[in-house]
This record gives C-alpha cells, sequence and structure tokens, in this order.
C-alpha cells in the first residue's frame, strides 16, 4: 500500500506553477555542480564581492605571493633605473659609451635595494663599528625600526583580515585608529595612574575608542542593511575632521602650540622600550604579535571564529543552523575595530607619544595591502606587514643615502598587490603550470550568472 | 545529422572521467544519456561542446571526424547546449539575449531588432516553444528561461541539442511542456541529447538510452527497459526502488500549527492560514507545486522567516516567535530545499560542516573553545555511519557530489536527538542509490519516533513516504489524504479543487486505527 505511484502527471494546470518564486531559480541543480570535473565552480552564484573575497582568501599559492613580491621588486628596480638623472644622462651617451650606461643603472639599482636592506636588516658597516668598540644597538637598529613600523601594520592588518573571513570590508581602518587614537591619547595626559596600570589603560582605552567606531558600522549593517564599505569610508572622513577640530580645542591642543597636537602622554602611560634606550623597539610589537595569536585563536579554535567563518562563507547556512548573522557582524566589526585602534596604541603609547593631525598616516588604506598579501590570516598578516615594515624602513634610510625618492617604495607595495590580484600574470611571467587550467576556462565559460 | 563518439577518453590525474566511450546519436533521435552523479555525463558533454578536449577517441559528424577547440566550432557545425546552469542576461530581453554573438545588424552595423524578433518569434511558434521576445528575461520563470536557451541553439542553426540535466529546475508541468517541446523538435529533423539520471523521464521521452557508470558506457537500451534494469545498470548494483516500511504508528502531536500566516519577500501572503498536526512517529507529505507556499511554511517552523499571525507549537511549547537555535535545541531537524545555500557551507571541511549547528554545544564545544578532537571523533565516525564518499573528512565539502553533501546534512541532522524533522526536497537532484539512502534514513527516523515533514514536489517521493498526505495550493491547504489517494485526486487538489481547507479540521485518515484523539 506504500508502493510509489507511476508518476502521472498531476494535472495541474500550467499558471498553477508558473511564476516560481524568486528564491526559486538559485536553485538551478545543484546536485551536479560538482559533477563535471576537478575544479568546476563551487558557487553557484558569484556576486562581485563574494568572488574579490574568495581571490583574497583561497586565490594565491604561497608560491604566487612570493613571486609577486620578486616580480614587483624587479619592475621597482627598473623604475629606479629610468628615473635616476645620473643614470638618465648616461643613457644620454648610449652610443658613444655603451657600458656606462647600464654600469650607470645597475649602480643605481644595486646602490638603492643595498641601501634599503641596509636600513631595514643589517648594516655591515655598524657590525665592523661594534666590533671597534661601537654601539651594539646601532646593529640592531634597522631591525627594531623595521618591526617599530611593522607594529601598526600588524594590529589594522589584522582588524581587516579577520573582518574579511566574517565576509565584511573592513575599510574603516583610518577612522577606527583615530577613535582609538583620541581616546588613547586623552587617557594618557588627561589621567593620572601609576605606573603600568596608566598603560593598561591606556592600551584599553585604544580598543574602546576604535571598537566603538567599529561597533556603529556593524550595528548599522546589522539593524539598517548600510553597507560597511560606505559607512566606514563615509565615518573616516567624519574622524579626520573630527580630529582636526579636537586638535584645536583647548581640551586637546598642547599649550603654547598653535598647530594641530595634542600634549605628550604621561612617561607612565607609554610602552616601554624593550631592547634599550637607544633602540625604538617598544613593547607594542610583542601586544600586536599577541594580538596576532588571539586572532589566530579566535577564528581557528572558538565557537565564536566558527560563527565569523561561516558567516563570511556562507550567511544564509549560518542563519539555518541557527546562527545569529547580525549579532555576529556587530561582533566582528567591535573586534575589527578595536585591533584598529590598537594600531594607534603602537603610534601614540609605543613611538610618537603624543597625537597630531596626521598622526593616522596611511594605516587604514596599508591595512587593506597587509591582509591581502596576508591571505587573510593572522600569521600571514604579520609577515606581510614586517615586509611592509622594512620596505619602508629601508625605503627612508635609501632616500637618506642615494637620494631615490622614498616613493619609490609606495610604488613597490602597490606593484605587490597588483600581482597578488593578478595571479594569472605572475604565472605567465614565471612560466608556472596552471594547476587548474581546466576550471578556469569553464569559469569563463560559465560567466557570472552560472 | 548523423553524430558519433569514438573512444573518447579524458583523464584528470589519476580519475578516468571518460573511458573509451561511443556514442552514436541517429538524425531525429532523442538519445538519453543516463548515469548517476559523478559519472561522466557532464563531462562527455563538455568534450561534445568544445568546453574540453579529450585525452584519446575522436568526434565524427557525418562521417567526417572533427576537433572542437572551443564552443564556437562546435556551434559551427550544428551542436547546441542548454547548461544547467543558464546564461542569459536577466536585464536583457528574450530577443536581445538569443542574439547575444550573433547579432544581425543592418547597415553600419546598426542592430536589427526587428528581425531578430521575428525569427524568435519564427522559431517559437514552430517548436511550440511560446517565448515572447520581448519579455525581460529576469522576468520568466525558470522553465521559460529554459526555452530561451532552447531558441538560442536553434537560431544558431543546431541540429544537434544538448540538454543537461534540464528537468532539474522543472516543475512536473513544465517538465511534461519540455517534453513536448523535445518531441516536436524531434519530428522537425533535430537530434537531441537528454542528459539525465531520472528513469522515468528516461524512459517517457527517449529513443534509446546509453546508461554510463564511472566513465564507461555500461549498455544500451530502448526505452522499453524495465526501471530496475536500468537502475542496476546504473548504479552497478541491485537497487531498492520503493521504500520498505511498516505502517506508522503515531504518537503524540509533535507539530502543531494552528492558522499560520506567513509573508513573502514581497510582502504577499505566501502561507495563509494553514493548520497542521505531525505526530511523532508518521511521516506526512505536503505535495504542491513548487511555489505555493511549502518554501515559506518551512521556513516559518525554522524561525528563518517571521510568523504574521497564528502560532507554532512542538511538543506543547509555543515556539512561534523563537530564535532558530532555540528551535533546533527544541529538537527540531531541517534539510533545507537548497542544500548549498542553505544547508551547507561549501568552503568548509566535512567536519566543520558535521557540526553547523552543534558547534557550541557539549563535547563540541568546552565553553567557548572549539574541542577539534571530538569534532574530528564524530566526523569520522558520521563519515563511516552515513557513508558518505569522501577523500577526507579535512575535504571542502563542496568538492563532494550532490548525493555525499546531502549525507552531510543529513548526518548532521540526524545525529541529534530529534523530535521533529523538517525536509524540504530532500532529494531533489540525487542519483538512484542517494535517493534510496535518505529515504530508508528518513523512515528509520519516523520508526523511532520523529515527527517527519517532508516537502516534496516530486509525487513518487510523497507517495514512497508520506503516512498522510497534505497538498498545498496559493498558501493553503487543500486536502489531507492518506497515502492510498488516486493521483488523479492530488493533481486536483494541487490546482486548487480541494475542500478540506478549513482551519483545524482533522482528516479521517482511513489507515490510522483512532489512537489519539485530539490533544
Amino acid at each position: 500500500m506504500t508502493e510509489p505511484k507511476p508518476p502521472t502527471e498531476p494535472g495541474a494546470p500550467t499558471e498553477a506553477g508558473a511564476p516560481t518564486e524568486p528564491g526559486a531559480p538559485t536553485e538551478a541543480g545543484p546536485a551536479t555542480v560538482t559533477e563535471a570535473a576537478p575544479g568546476d565552480g563551487d558557487h553557484p552564484r558569484l556576486t562581485f564581492s563574494r568572488a574579490v573575497l574568495d581571490a583574497i582568501i583561497h586565490g594565491n599559492s604561497v608560491m604566487v605571493t612570493v613571486l609577486a613580491i620578486v616580480a614587483a621588486m624587479v619592475i621597482g628596480g627598473l623604475l629606479i633605473a629610468f628615473t635616476d638623472p645620473v643614470v638618465l644622462t648616461a643613457w644620454g651617451r648610449l652610443f658613444s659609451a655603451p657600458g656606462s650606461a647600464i654600469a650607470a643603472a645597475w649602480h643605481s639599482v644595486t646602490a638603492a635595494y643595498s641601501n634599503m636592506f641596509e636600513g631595514a636588516i643589517l648594516n655591515p658597516h655598524t657590525v665592523s663599528a661594534a666590533f671597534h668598540g661601537g654601539s651594539v644597538a646601532a646593529v640592531f637598529n634597522p631591525l627594531s625600526e623595521t618591526a617599530v613600523n611593522a607594529t601598526p601594520l600588524i594590529f589594522a592588518g589584522l582588524s581587516v583580515a579577520l573582518a574579511f573571513r566574517a565576509g565584511l570590508f573592513n575599510i574603516g581602518g583610518t577612522g577606527q585608529f583615530i577613535g582609538g587614537a583620541l581616546f588613547a591619547t586623552w587617557l594618557g595626559f588627561g589621567v593620572h595612574l601609576p605606573v603600568v596600570i596608566h598603560a593598561v589603560v591606556v592600551l584599553l582605552g585604544a580598543f574602546a575608542g576604535g571598537a566603538v567606531l567599529g561597533w556603529v558600522v556593524g550595528a548599522l549593517k546589522a539593524w539598517t542593511g548600510a553597507h560597511e564599505v560606505i559607512v566606514t569610508i563615509m565615518l573616516n572622513y567624519v574622524m579626520i575632521y573630527l580630529l582636526s577640530w579636537l586638535l584645536g580645542t583647548k581640551a586637546m591642543q598642547r599649550p603654547g602650540r598653535n598647530d594641530l597636537i595634542s600634549p605628550f602622554i604621561d612617561p607612565n602611560a607609554q610602552l616601554p622600550h624593550i631592547a634599550g634606550p637607544n633602540l625604538r623597539l617598544n613593547a607594542s610589537f610583542l601586544i600586536a604579535l599577541a594580538a596576532a595569536a588571539g586572532v589566530w585563536w579566535l577564528l581557528g579554535r572558538s565557537t565564536l571564529g566558527f560563527e565569523f567563518r561561516t558567516v563570511g562563507a556562507n550567511p544564509r547556512a549560518a542563519r539555518s543552523a541557527g546562527m545569529n548573522v547580525a549579532q555576529t557582524w556587530i561582533v566582528v566589526m567591535l573586534i575589527a575595530g578595536g585591533l584598529a585602534g590598537l594600531a594607534a596604541s603602537a603610534v601614540i603609547q609605543g613611538t610618537d607619544h603624543s597625537l597630531n593631525f596626521q598622526s593616522y598616516g596611511t594605516y587604514g588604506i596599508d591595512a587593506i595591502t597587509v591582509a591581502l598579501l596576508g591571505r587573510a590570516r593572522p600569521l600571514g598578516t604579520v609577515l606581510a606587514a614586517l615586509l611592509f615594515g622594512a620596505l619602508d624602513a629601508g625605503g627612508i634610510a635609501m632616500q637618506g643615502v642615494t637620494q631615490i625618492p622614498v616613493d619609490i617604495v609606495s610604488v613597490i607595495q602597490a606593484l605587490i598587490v597588483l600581482f597578488i590580484a593578478a595571479p594569472p600574470l605572475v604565472r605567465a611571467m614565471f612560466r608556472l603550470r596552471e594547476a587548474r587550467a581546466a576550471g578556469e576556462g569553464q569559469v569563463l565559460a560559465k560567466g557570472w550568472n552560472g | 545529422m548523423k553524430l558519433e563518439l569514438k573512444g573518447i577518453t579524458k583523464r584528470y590525474g589519476s580519475l578516468v572521467a571518460n573511458d573509451h566511450i561511443d556514442l552514436t546519436v541517429q538524425p531525429g533521435q532523442i538519445h538519453a544519456l543516463l548515469g548517476e552523479n559523478g559519472a561522466g555525463k557532464t563531462t562527455l558533454m563538455n568534450i561534445l561542446y568544445g568546453l574540453q578536449e579529450p585525452d584519446e577517441g575522436e568526434i565524427v559528424i557525418d562521417g567526417q571526424p572533427v576537433a572542437f577547440r572551443s564552443p564556437k566550432d562546435a556551434i559551427a557545425v550544428g551542436i547546441g547546449m542548454v547548461h544547467q546552469h543558464f546564461m542569459l542576461v536577466p536585464v536583457f530581453t528574450v530577443a536581445e539575449n538569443v542574439t547575444l554573438g550573433v547579432e544581425r545588424t543592418r547597415f553600419l552595423g546598426l542592430l536589427d531588432r526587428r528581425r531578430t524578433r521575428r525569427e524568435v518569434r519564427e522559431l517559437s511558434a514552430r517548436f511550440g516553444l511560446e517565448v515572447d521576445p520581448d519579455a525581460y528575461v529576469e522576468n520568466l520563470p525558470v522553465g521559460v528561461q529554459q526555452r530561451v536557451e532552447i531558441v538560442k541553439a536553434l537560431l544558431r542553426e543546431a541540429s544537434v541539442l544538448i540538454l543537461d540535466e534540464p528537468t532539474s529546475v522543472l516543475t512536473p508541468s513544465e517538465t511534461q511542456d519540455l517534453f513536448r517541446i523535445m518531441r516536436e523538435l524531434r519530428a522537425g529533423g533535430r537530434s537531441i541529447v537528454f542528459i539525465s539520471h531520472k528513469l522515468k523521464e528516461v524512459q517517457a521521452i527517449a529513443d534509446t538510452i546509453t546508461v554510463i557508470r564511472r566513465g564507461r558506457v555500461v549498455g544500451e537500451l530502448p526505452p522499453t527497459a524495465s526501471d530496475s534494469e536500468l537502475a542496476s545498470l546504473m548504479v552497478g548494483r541491485a537497487v531498492e526502488l520503493t521504500v520498505r516500511k511498516a505502517p506508522a504508528t503515531p504518537g503524540d502531536v509533535v507539530l502543531d500549527t494552528a492558522d499560520l500566516v506567513v509573508g513573502d519577500e514581497h510582502g504577499q501572503v505566501a502561507v495563509n492560514g494553514v493548520s497542521l498536526q505531525v505526530r511523532a512517529g508518521e511521516i506526512v507529505g505536503v505535495a504542491g507545486v513548487v511555489g505555493n507556499g511549502q518554501n515559506e511554511f518551512c521556513e516559518a517552523l525554522l524561525g528563518l522567516r517571521p510568523v504574521a499571525g497564528g502560532s507554532v507549537r512542538v511538543d506543547g511549547r509555543d515556539i512561534t516567535h523563537a530564535t532558530p537555535k532555540q528551535r533546533l535545541r527544541a529538537g527540531i531537524g531541517y534539510i533545507p530545499e537548497d542544500r548549498q545555500e542553505d544547508g551547507l557551507v561549501a568552503d568548509f571541511s566535512v567536519a566543520d560542516n558535521l557540526v553547523l549547528d552543534v558547534y557550541d554545544q557539549p563535547p563540541y564545544a568546552n565553553g567557548v573553545a572549539l574541542n577539534l578532537d571530538a569534532i574530528r571523533t564524530a566526523a569520522l565516525s558520521r563519515v563511516d555511519q552515513f557513508d558518505i564518499r569522501t577523500t577526507s573528512i579535512a575535504t571542502p565539502t563542496g568538492t563532494l557530489s550532490g548525493g555525499n553533501q546531502q549525507k552531510v546534512i543529513l548526518a548532521r541532522e540526524i545525529g541529534r536527538e530529534l523530535r521533529l524533522l523538517v525536509a524540504s526536497q530532500p532529494t531533489r537532484g540525487l542519483d538512484v542509490g542517494s535517493i534510496e539512502f535518505v529515504h530508508r534514513r528518513v523512515v528509520a527516523e519516523r520508526d523511532r519516533g520523529v515527527a517527519v515533514l517532508i516537502i516534496s514536489s516530486e509525487l513518487d517521493e510523497i507517495y514512497a513516504l508520506a503516512d498522510r498526505i497534505v497538498v498545498m495550493y496559493e498558501g493553503r491547504i487543500t486536502g489531507i489524504r492518506p497515502p492510498t489517494v488516486p493521483v488523479e485526486e492530488l493533481g486536483l487538489l494541487m490546482a486548487g479543487a480541494g475542500t478540506g481547507g478549513e482551519p483545524g479540521d482533522e482528516p479521517v485518515n482511513p489507515d490510522d486505527e483512532d489512537g489519539d484523539a485530539d490533544d
């Protein structure tokens, strides 16, 4: 009696079945999506931001990342060779003295990169000086500078990476940095507390200042559906002008100064140097590494991180599994904002000890690059931040010695991102075998509505 | 046009997707390619359409060997393909879509819209396609979009049409429309390669059936071949096509909805006063044409969609406004209709997907920390218990076949203690072997005393599983019938010709003992 009946047509008139619900077309036979071949598209519906996120998180092998850096350095070298005035005049005599042009170019490039290396990692002159009674600290100064430059980028990069993993683009590093900086600075000079306690309070203030900004973004997205990219960009402007205004008020302006700069924070509020007074390396770097470990644990080992990743990878499945997607967005942005706020702590408590109207620098934007380069993973982000820190430290040293503008460093950083964003270009340049050749052809054939 | 595939072989590393496949499609023939998911049907058709090149073998058209480097070459010799995922621009009209790439132009390269529209209308009339050239594709139902794809191929003068799993997105009546069109195309001299894993459809429409298993042709049969013959060829072993189950012994009411009203995305009423009881140890099947409120009903039960009126109780507890998590904790298991979008995270490992809704419960969590060991152990035992075919528990779930993906969801949902299992289209798109497995598991849950609600647009499935059949039409229950109801009567109810739509009216079920009365 429970035998199935033959598949007789139910006799439903066509108009009953015709206008399918909007949800239905997306059903497009998911069962067989995986049938075709290895490398077939896994996502039935690709949106632009989805595709970008996927490319960032899954896109590149370590090999491609490394090669992208190499390619950027090579092109950076060419740019140095072709913009250096000495080399350019040498090119003018190419036919009379061909060797000299090439030698000049080679000299210019090697000088630039060796100075960069000496500024970022190790300067042999300081080593030999140390053996002859010079300063030992000077030997480690380049590494210290690299770490100091990398510290705010680690924090801000982690902020962007964490948000990425939950499917959100945090473009608001700048605003969150300023939020953290304002809290930290005010707590730094406005209240007076014992040693250690004051530093911790200021650190927490920096986190809270950024977290408030992050929370606003998350809450607006959760409650009103406002897109986080728009909100964060707009909040950046709000915070930049708020900063300028506050630094001109009696409450924040350093007494006796007409420019926009805050008083110094208390010595108790500063983070201690960890490698002697002559090196700028301070506890902030260790806190950044700890934060990276924390984010790693959060994402990979905690229930909250599981929620973040699920919401990031498939919000609809997260909802069906009982997760509160809107609340997750708020929590993610709160933590991401806090991390960006800690970047301000690295600057205010670690190195500058005061706040000016340009303290936020380009950390918020560089953080996106760093997170992208680090493939939105904590360890990757730390490594990427160290690379960028080294480029920054080396670039300054290079400019000091060779007169090559420090901007070349920005160009190299931008080129790295460019190559990361275009893996096929890197593969073609280095003749890497395409692992998923068939797969990519299919994606093309399927197009956007596939 | 006579199309021959000779010794086609395609390898992906160690995997042989196609192993010396021979296939001959005669002019004016509907040739079905039957095989389970992963048998290599789609790979073969991608080769035929020039999307992939074979490692060995050749394609011969009217006696001439040809080589396709891209779909362009295949189109040039008259091969057209309708993919599972349509390749249409939603904001373009039908005429604009079909002409894309082969634009009809006038003087100075101006688009000849009039000619395109006329051609679409002519083709539409000739083959009974009923496609309006001026309609915007995004406004068309799936079935019509598919016909637009067919027009697209015909406009490119295809004489062999490849239809890749064309019915997987269609309602039963749309499927009948498609079959009618296929017959007209055949009458017009076109050949059709019909790829499917559904026995009944293949028997209904094909002139010849080629069965493929694990990349090889395992048989060529006439459409008169029996179900079991085809199924066992396809799966490679004897398959149980009917579900073995004892009569239900319904217990207490578990799910109780009263006058449930639910809206859809557009603020329209999608579920209009549904009162339904599901008892422990029975399977209630909700039949109905897709889009008559079943999906919204399901989502409202799970808390994924707000309830506009009425109430939902589980085990007597009012959960009308509970969160999805509270409902899951109350013992509701959910197998969503769209498994890739709602049921799984394709990028996550099998192990992670197996705890997707219990990740914060012991033993998988200690407070806020995940217990990776417990997750791993549980995954290993589930993979074993549910025969999930995966290379490892760390494999991304999106790379599994549809049947195995569904097994992951099933394992997750019935792996915890349930009171109510809500399963929406639980076997859509699955092959025979997986359907058999899912059905057996669902019946096993019933026998353990779980209340089961199955929503399916496949009447076969409803008949196979349900102890009571509920028919929904335009958001209302038009009838509640025993599984012995004739299919004609169900058809009428599905079309809205019902009587028993009054709220709270409990049907007479001749199969049931007069056990528990109303609570």
